[in-house]
């Protein structure tokens, strides 16, 4: 289909701001009047707070007051494990325990270090298997796991059914979560190939680059609070929970993030952005508090590590016939995450798995605080799974592209526990499209050739996440002079899908780019409620909305048009900005006309009645402060039930060197099928920057924890060992299939996700494929493991390590 | 109890000497409250951390005495200040030592070699993590080692030389100053001391505070490289996690004079497996006369990692230093 805007490159509206540097987070703002909180943070892995006595540092000059768990908290802080703004009862080394205001940052630190706060210790734990393990210590108050609608619970196995399960055995224990379907046991014996072990993922930070600074003040009545977010309104009305303020009295600005990653997404994973608001509203001052690289990685979250077991049968034909998995997933110190299931869930759609069996338990340790990342659960298990599959390809006599193809999703499949249809699936093509453009089959006969201690390794990946929600809003104006507006409740994360989703409403319209005005980044500007900018949604989601409320818009456009000139809106078209009969393009109105009229009729057209019923209350909100302004579209997205998947493919090859254990990435090609493109410059970037990501899961980064004091040994870049641009390839190859979705009225499925899984698939599976096929059974596969097994010195210091090396 | 992120510098007091004898006065004076401030790449994370609180700096970068690179009678003098990539691009160094320029062009990142000096490189602090983090270990003045523990992180730590501590020499550079037979210039207000490169690094066992023989009140002002080595048959190789910004995880230096096919002479030194840069001297007097050929090199390798003594995480550095220690003989 020919699209006026889709499918096409254009310039979203933030970039001549990040390109300047003239955009604003939320460490550029001032405000006359303004101090500074700084953190007092928790030297202790569990304790409680048994005083605060802050006398000395009250009664410095420059000093305005602190803020505490019992400001925050009043009746307590409930038991359970979600982050809090500030506590009483800290998890992790670095959780915030109160905050202190100043006329400046030096002051404010001087001012803290007088602070004496008395803890009582409580035991701490690093490895989620030492808790679970009889008399191991608990991450909590009162137990090791949260039990959802039951709280916290303890959850404990033999030391025998630990050591086993390290070992690479099996677990016999109940696990706390389980689903399946299909006759695991009939599926295993018609097995050919069977693959049985242990496997480990580390738990890492996000590391946004912007930190989770926030800046707060009051006026009015009204709460300002400049946050970070990769969400839009789902985290405006959430933080007015938290700070405590009714909606329509808070405003949340966020016109650019640096970063969001997964775990910025929903205010419950930034609670400490109302410090400040809570701190300001206390002290009656603006009150800015810049959070520290290393605070950033303390609250702003960590992926969870897998501590599992993997059970894989193949059929003769290499049909992957039977998956059983248990995984321990880590809690961390607060937080958490159904990361595990959707690892099952991944493999199950991925490789449409005819039976599948999963358990899982979480377990915490007090170690940095878990969320979602960049494909949860999804991302981990690409790269355990993808040296399995080659593996099965090598015992069976099957081609490793052949394997995937006969495997792979395709239209009408279905996955998942529940399992639920695809909306569409073309993984066949994507798998064709990407051999082709890396040209396998002239390759694949490099795969593991020596040349000195230098061997060469070759890799295909696979990632998949579910990509598409529905039953959002949408509203969009046509204003007197004839512009459009389209208002993004979406949040600007760096992905720019708060302008290409918007593109649908113009191309409903037919509407020139540079006659459209994207309306996002404060909720003050009356936006509506979406999802959160999570889940690799938007794109589905929001074309939706917007393309619905565009829809409306064109509906009462034509109704004007009908009413004033005559006949019916049917017998009536639009181009050029004009709404004109179809037999007669000369009769007609221009956009702007039509806006003007829909100003003097009022009532729909603007606002002012006949608002969906079924619209979120902030969207509601939203409309009745817009009422009367122009001409408007609403619009309710009504629910869909598939799963539209977003699928990638990756294929690499790399040169690994035996006697250093590093690597170079010689080639890297990476194919998105995500239904039609919408702007594929964005893809690209998305397609480049997950492959980055995706090398670091699967050759650097990581997450360190001693367990002596339990404090975290890899807070900064440096430490974590996120990759460089040294130690990604110069070019990153692209391509997509772009076959539309039928349940998007564009076509469109999203994407952000599995392009980190596919490629960090690819490159551990080239890693095993240089090495002869040796699965090491975890991400990341770092140099030292790499050593260790070429001169046959076992690596497992401490096997399924979480929170440690070989993690 | 060591949690709270400061990322705010104390007030400290800024002192801009422009010429050496007010530097090297002012060292005098300060002594070990006068913290020298050279690139910066050792100074800002301590102080912004505050787990040192010096009440005073003095930025020796103003000094042009103590920059560049200059044609001595026997080999070249480099001034302390100069920077890594001024090294690594001067084109003295790199016609006749392109060991030196190899190791300085591989330290840290392109943006830290541009601020980041040589003088700085060398006598930088220990990078084990419990000890930057502020904790009470033996080299903090504490009494404990907690990467030399049980449960210790220590997959980046020392194979030789353990003493109450286990950190590693970090530089780049210093392996290749020692296998280029360097002497090291330190300058006091009492006048100047000549130390070789090999005897200016100092493990635990001697003094378990200080990392090199540097005094208070003396400054590292200048290297010199004699004409001993120059153009001798060079290797350098450094294996970092990532290509960039780590340090070594093992780092080999070696200066190889051959004639006929035969090894002449020899001075191999790897760096991060010893709190000093260790010299290979079994290795070096193995091979010393020997044909040069990968036989020689498999042949002795396994001489460069006797004695070591690994930690829990750290066994992948013995076959990682034999590799690195037959490549540079195999070159």
């Amino acid at each position: 289909m020919a699209y006026m805007h889709i499918g096409k490159d254009f310039v979203p509206p933030d970039v001549a701001g990040k390109v300047t540097g003239r955009i604003k987070y939320a460490e550029d703002y001032t405000r006359e009047g303004m101090v500074y909180a700084r953190l007092l943070t928790s030297p202790l892995p569990h304790a409680r707070v048994v005083s605060i006595d802050a006398a000395e540092a009250l009664a410095m000059e420059g000093v305005f007051g602190i803020l505490t768990a019992d400001d925050v908290y009043p009746d307590g802080e409930d038991n359970s494990p979600g982050l809090k703004v500030l506590t009483n009862q800290p998890t992790l080394v670095g959780e915030p325990i109160l905050a202190l205001a100043a006329v400046d940052e030096k002051t404010a630190e001087t001012a803290i270090a007088t602070i004496s706060v008395t803890f009582e210790r409580l035991p701490f734990v690093m490895d989620p298997l030492d808790s679970l393990a009889e008399g191991g210590p608990d991450g909590y108050d009162g137990g090791n796991t949260f039990v959802f609608r039951e709280g916290v619970a303890s959850e404990k196995w033999s030391r025998d059914e630990v050591a086993s399960f390290r070992a690479g055995n099996e677990p016999t224990a109940e696990p706390q979560q389980s689903w399946e379907y299909g006759d695991l046991a009939a599926a295993f014996a018609a097995s050919a190939y069977t693959y049985e072990g242990g496997f480990t993922t580390a738990g890492y930070p996000h590391q946004s680059m912007e930190p989770r600074s926030a800046f707060a003040y009051w006026e009015n009545g009204k709460c300002y609070l400049h946050g970070t977010s990769q969400s839009m309104t789902p985290v405006a009305a959430g933080m007015a929970d938290i700070v405590g303020v009714p909606v329509e009295d808070f405003v949340f600005i966020n016109e650019a993030t640096g970063g969001g990653f997964g775990q910025r997404a929903r205010p419950n994973s930034i609670p400490s952005m109302a410090i400040p608001a809570k701190l300001s509203q206390k002290i009656n001052r603006p009150v800015m508090m810049r959070v520290t690289r290393e605070e950033e990685f303390t609250i702003g979250g960590a992926r969870q590590g897998f501590q599992g077991w993997i059970k894989c049968g193949f059929k003769q034909d290499g049909t992957m016939a039977a998956l059983d998995m248990y995984i321990i997933s880590d809690n961390g110190g607060k937080g958490g995450g159904g990361d595990a299931s959707s690892a099952a869930d991944c493999i199950s759609i991925l490789y449409q798995t005819e039976a599948v069996r999963f358990r899982g338990t979480s377990i915490a340790s007090n170690t940095g605080h878990r969320g979602a990342q960049r494909g949860p659960g999804q991302n981990q298990i690409a790269p355990i799974i993808s040296p399995i599959l080659d593996k099965a390809a090598e015992e069976l006599g099957i081609d490793r592209l052949e394997i995937r193809k006969l495997n792979a999703a395709q239209n009408g499949d279905v996955g998942g526990p529940r399992r639920t249809p695809l909306t569409s699936a073309y993984m066949p093509e994507a798998l064709e499209m990407g051999a082709q453009q890396f040209g396998w089959e002239e390759r694949k006969g490099r795969a593991r050739q020596k040349n000195g201690s230098k061997v060469r390794g070759l890799g295909i990946g696979q990632g998949y996440h579910n990509a598409g929600r529905s039953g959002m809003d949408g509203i969009v104006r046509l204003m007197p002079d004839g512009r459009l507006a389209v208002h993004s409740g979406v949040g600007n994360l760096g992905t720019y899908s708060f302008a290409s989703t918007s593109r649908a409403a113009a191309e409903v319209l037919q509407m020139p780019w540079e006659r459209v005005d994207v309306i996002a980044g404060r909720s003050d500007r009356h936006l509506p409620m979406t999802s959160p900018q999570d889940g690799s949604n938007s794109i589905f989601t929001n074309t939706r909305t917007n393309y619905g409320a565009a829809q409306d818009l064109l509906a009462k456009m034509k109704e004007i048009v009908a009413a004033d000139l005559g006949g019916e809106p049917a017998d009536y078209e639009h181009g050029n900005e004009r709404v004109y009969r179809s037999s007669d393009n000369s009769v007609g109105m221009t956009f702007a006309e039509i806006a003007q009229r829909g100003l003097e009729l009022g009532g729909k057209y603007t606002g002012e009645s006949e608002v969906p019923e079924d619209m979120d209350d902030f969207s509601k909100l939203s409309v009745s402060r817009l009422a009367g302004t122009a001409l408007m579209g609403l619009f309710k997205d009504p629910a869909h039930n598939n799963n539209p998947p977003g699928f990638t493919v990756t294929f690499t090859e790399i040169e690994l060197d035996t006697e250093t254990g590093k690597y170079e990435i010689l080639d890297m090609i990476s194919i998105a099928e995500c239904g039609t493109v919408v702007h594929p410059q964005g893809l690209a970037n998305q397609l480049r920057g997950g492959a980055v990501w995706g090398i670091g899961l699967s050759g650097y980064e990581r997450h360190l924890y001693d367990p002596q004091n339990g404090i975290p040994a890899s807070t900064g870049y440096w430490q974590s060992k996120v990759p460089t641009l040294l130690d990604t390839p110069a070019n990153i190859g692209t391509g997509w299939v772009d076959l539309p979705d039928p349940e998007n009225p564009v076509g469109a499925r999203g994407v952000g996700e599995p392009s980190m899984g596919a490629v960090s698939a690819a490159l551990t599976a080239a890693i095993s494929d240089a090495l002869d096929g040796h699965i090491f059974n975890a991400a990341p596969v770092t140099a030292d493991m790499i050593i260790n097994h070429v001169a046959g010195i076992s690596s497992e210091a401490i096997p399924l390590a979480q929170n440690n090396f070989r993690g | 109890m060591v949690a709270t992120s400061h990322d705010v510098m104390p007030d400290i007091e800024l002192y801009q000497p422009t010429d050496e004898a007010n530097a090297l006065a002012l060292a005098n004076t300060l002594g070990s409250a006068g913290w020298l401030l050279a690139g910066g790449q050792d100074t800002y994370g301590w102080l912004k951390d505050r787990n040192k609180t010096p009440s005073a700096m003095i930025e020796l970068t103003q000094i042009d005495a103590w920059k560049g690179v200059k044609e001595i009678a026997d080999g070249i003098e480099i001034g302390a200040v100069t920077t890594l990539t001024e090294i690594a691009n001067n084109p003295l160094v790199q016609s006749r030592y392109g060991l030196l320029a190899k190791a300085a062009s591989v330290v840290a990142s392109p943006q830290i070699r541009n601020v980041g000096t040589l003088g700085g490189n060398l006598v930088q602090d220990a990078r084990c993590w419990y000890y930057r983090r502020g904790l009470d270990c033996y080299r903090a003045g504490g009494n404990i080692c907690y990467a030399d523990s049980p449960e210790g992180l220590n997959r980046e730590h020392a194979l030789f030389g353990a003493s109450r501590c286990v950190a590693v020499s970090p530089s780049d550079t210093a392996p290749a100053l020692v296998a280029l037979d360097a002497t090291m210039v330190v300058s006091s207000e009492g006048g100047q001391r000549l130390i070789p490169a090999q005897d200016f690094f100092v493990g635990p066992a001697r003094d378990i505070v200080n990392m090199t023989v540097l005094n208070e009140g003396e400054i590292l002002t200048a290297v010199r490289i004699p004409s001993t080595w120059a153009n001798a048959e060079f290797y350098f190789e450094k294996v970092a996690d990532r290509n960039v910004w780590d340090f070594a995880l093992v780092n080999v230096a070696a200066a190889i004079k051959v004639s006929g096919g035969s090894i002449t002479d020899a001075r191999i030194v790897c760096g991060a497996v010893e709190c000093i840069p260790r010299r290979l001297e079994a290795v070096e007097n193995a091979i010393r006369g020997q044909q040069r050929s990968e036989q020689l090199a498999d042949q002795v390798a396994a001489i460069a990692t006797d004695g070591a003594r690994p930690l829990n995480y750290n066994h992948f550095k013995i076959p990682l230093m034999e590799n690195l220690v037959k490549r540079a003989i195999r070159g």
